[in-house]
Formats: C-alpha cells, structure tokens, sequence
C-alpha cells in the first residue's frame, strides 16, 4: 500500500507549502490538512495516475480555502491584507540572501501566479501537469507563467524589499503583459 | 522577414522562451531557438533573466527536503494510507496471507503457553473480516498476549489514577474515551496504556477478575471500516458502523466492532459467549 510512496512526497510537499506561503508554521498546516484530505479521498485517486500531480491538487485546493479563510477574516475585523500578511510572516531579514529576497518578491505575486510559477519551476511539472493541478487549461497556466516571470524579474531588479506596495498595484501591473518591453 | 530580422514572425515568443528555460525541448528545437535569439536581444535578455529565476527557485528551502519530517505528519500520512488500505484492499487476500501465517504461528505459540485454550482451534475457524479490521482485531489479540502475562507491569498508568488515564489517552486518541464498568461481570479496571497501531495512537484498558483472568479493550480511530467510502454509496453517518464480529485469527480469541469510525476489540482467553457477554456490556456502556 502506498504508506511509503505517501511518505516519499511529505518532503516535496513541505517545501512548496513553504514556497508558497512563506511560513514553516502555515506550511506544515497546510502539508497536514492535505494529508488529512487524502485520508478522506482517496477513493479518487485511480491506481496508477499520477500520485503526486494528486497530492498537489488536493493541496492546492486546501491552500485555496485557507487563503479564502483569511481574507473573510480579514474583512471582518482586523484589517490584513494577505499579501501582507504572507510578506510579514515571511522569514526576517538577516542579509541578503538570495533565497530571502526571492520568497520576498514571491509572496508578493498573486496568489494563481505564484502557483503556477512554483509548480513549474520548484517541481518542474510540465504544463500540463500543472493544468490539470490547478484545473485550468493550459493557455490559462502559459498566460500566468509569464505574468509571473515577468513580475518577479521587476521584483527582483528592484532589489527585492522596497518595491512598490503590494495588492492591487501588482494586479494592474501584471495584467499589462507586453513582457519584452524591458531594455537591458 | 529579411529586411527586419527582429520583427513579428522571427521573434521568439513567450511561450519558447518558458519551453526554452524549462527544459521542455529536444534539443533540433533548442538550437533552432537559440539560433533565432541571437539576433533578439530582448528576448535573450529575458530568457537570461527566466533561465537565472527557475535556477533560483529550483534552489528554494532545500533544507526542507532532507530533514526530518515532522511525526504529526507521519501519523496524518500514516492514517490516509490506512484509508486507501481499506478501500483499496477490503476482499483481497492475498496481501494478508502473511499476516495469516504470522497470526499462526503466534497462536501455535500461545497454544504452547497454555495462555489460550480453546483459541488455536478455532485458529483459522473464522476469518470473515475485511482485512482492516482483520488487522486491528489481531494487534488488539497481540497487545493482549504481550501484554496480560505481565505481573509488574501490565500497564502504564493504572486504575489508581483513572481520571489522569483517562484524560491522556483521550488527548492521544483525539477522542473523549470512557471506561466502561465492568464489576456487574466480575472484572475490575487494572489500568491502560498507548499503543502505535497502523492508523496511529491506540489504546487499551486492561480489566482482571478474582480469578486472576484478563481481558483488554483495545480502540483506536479506524475511519473508513465496513465500506464507508463504498463507491456510489450515499453518505450515510451509519456506515461507519459495524456489527458485532467474533475473531479468533489472534493467539486469544476476540470481538470486535466500530462504531462512529473507532474500532474497539475486547480480547481475552475466555469463551466466546463470556466475550461476548463483556462486550455488550461495553458497548453499552461507550
């Protein structure tokens, strides 16, 4: 039974819940609540398909109601902006590691990009894995990718922390799309 | 085209770029891009830019993938492949032959100990079970083979400290227990302990009469038993029940039931009408 082939993908999980939210605490949530779903359906997976692409649709729709959560929290009270939210619970500032200043600028893309771009690169799934993860189709996760990329290279040539505010400016941003306008 | 190389249909477009950086390109496809790029410095700028965030990426939490992983995670993972157990495998017997071998010899043994009578005959009488509940049943009839011949230390915390017993394997079961009273049948609460089972925590009270004989109940989450998930089935909070079964697969002989996704086995080296008597009397009670 797959215990071990289960156990086989906790690290994987682990590090793009981490990517993605950018908290180990968050992060190791959001591993549990998956695992948790998997106990509750299995019965869909089909033996033989893709036990990780699986896995990672299950998370990502956790992750989808987790973030749902905290922005209904959100509106009622405590006024957290998730990006922001996502941007202070990321690890404090000790230097200038790459690795900082990159989940830096990647928590600071929407949400559906920074999906999207992780499951490309971080698990190097083709598109279509990715497509069918996220259960969009592909057009919709090759438009993504490039807003994606495009605004994490803005990002990252900024110098990463004192970029412009997050939020809607990012959203206006990344819909403008013309990717190859910038000039070296 | 010749005219002006950088233009519309010589451009690289995006989505080479992404194939390009990602890897997704034989390489006639690769160097014929590369060759267009050459003369597109804006987009080799930005393949240069993807190709440097992808590495970046692809560096992110490495540490994640060689530490430990946490053992809550273990226990969640350890639980949903103990669901795909039971839906997957519920008829098949195959994967159990050895277990079956395995509970064999350890009732040949138990047989051998003058723990059981009665229990090796009946060894391989019954054995009806879906094999999820065929292996919770015969880890209750080992925890109490292991477990009831001891005189120091049959169990961790004892009935002296009922109320702390109570509250701890509550906590680790995830589940509000109770302990049945058992003195209307003779049988006073010795104590209990915390098992590992293949879905996580278990538990199990041990109960003695004045004769000196034992019987354990050993519970634990078991979701999914009985079908629960059976394909096309109509959620129904009921079929995460079971009947009353009888075992005797174990070294000592046992009933078992489920109810509301907990399993709960009563094993002893008893009758199976004295079982059976206990465990009414339990199940009444929880």
């Amino acid at each position: 039974m797959p215990r071990q082939a289960l156990v086989d993908h906790i690290p994987g999980l682990r590090r793009y819940a981490r990517a993605l939210t950018a908290d180990a605490w968050l992060a190791d949530d959001l591993v549990q609540d998956t695992l948790e779903r998997a106990c509750s359906k299995w019965r869909l997976w089909l033996v033989g398909s893709d036990l990780r692409a699986w896995l990672f649709a299950l998370m990502h729709n956790v992750h989808v109601n987790h973030v749902r959560r905290a922005m209904r929290d959100a509106r009622s009270g405590q006024l957290v902006d998730v990006d922001n939210l996502a941007d202070t619970l990321a690890a404090p500032a000790t230097g200038h590691e790459t690795g900082l200043d990159l989940q830096r600028c990647l928590v600071r893309l929407p949400e559906d990009q920074r999906a999207v771009l992780l499951l490309v690169t971080l698990e190097d799934m083709s598109y279509a894995q990715v497509a069918q993860v996220l259960k969009v189709p592909v057009g919709t996760v090759m438009s993504r990718l490039s807003r994606a990329r495009s605004r994490l290279r803005e990002l990252m040539d900024a110098g990463g922390a004192q970029v412009m505010p997050p939020g809607p400016v990012a959203a206006a941003t990344g819909d403008a799309a013309p990717v190859l306008r910038r000039m070296k | 085209m010749k005219t002006e190389p950088n233009r519309a249909a010589d451009r690289v477009s995006e989505d080479e770029l992404h194939a390009l950086v990602d890897g997704r390109l034989n390489d006639v496809q690769r160097q014929a891009i590369e060759t267009r790029l050459a003369g597109d410095p804006v987009a080799l700028a930005t393949r240069i830019a993807w190709q440097r965030q992808r590495d970046a990426l692809r560096a992110l939490h490495p540490s994640l993938l060689e530490e430990a992983i946490p053992p809550s995670l273990l226990v969640a993972a350890q639980r949903a492949a103990g669901a795909r157990q039971q839906v997957n495998g519920w008829w098949r017997w195959g994967g159990v032959a050895a277990g079956v071998v395995c509970v064999f010899g350890l009732g040949w043994m138990a047989r051998g100990l003058d723990t059981a009578p009665g229990a090796s005959a009946q060894l391989v009488a019954e054995s009806r079970a879906p094999s999820a509940a065929r292996d919770f049943v015969r880890q209750a009839s080992v925890a109490h083979m292991v477990y009831a011949p001891e005189v120091r230390h049959p169990v961790e915390v004892g009935a002296a400290q009922q109320e702390h017993l109570v509250q701890w394997l509550s906590k680790r079961l995830e589940r509000s227990l109770k302990v049945p009273d058992l003195r209307a049948q003779g049988y006073e609460l010795v104590g209990g302990r915390l098992l590992p089972g293949t879905d996580g925590a278990r538990a199990q009270f041990m109960f003695e009469n004045a004769e000196r004989q034992r019987v354990t109940l050993y519970l634990g989450a078991l979701s999914h038993v009985a079908g629960a998930d059976a394909p096309g089935a109509a959620p129904s909070p009921d079929r995460t029940e079971s009947a009353f079964s009888f075992s005797a697969d174990g070294p000592v002989p046992g009933f078992y039931w489920v109810d509301q996704g907990f399993g709960y086995a009563l094993a002893g080296a008893l009758s199976r009408a004295q079982l059976m008597e206990l465990a009414q009397a339990v199940y009444r009670q929880l």
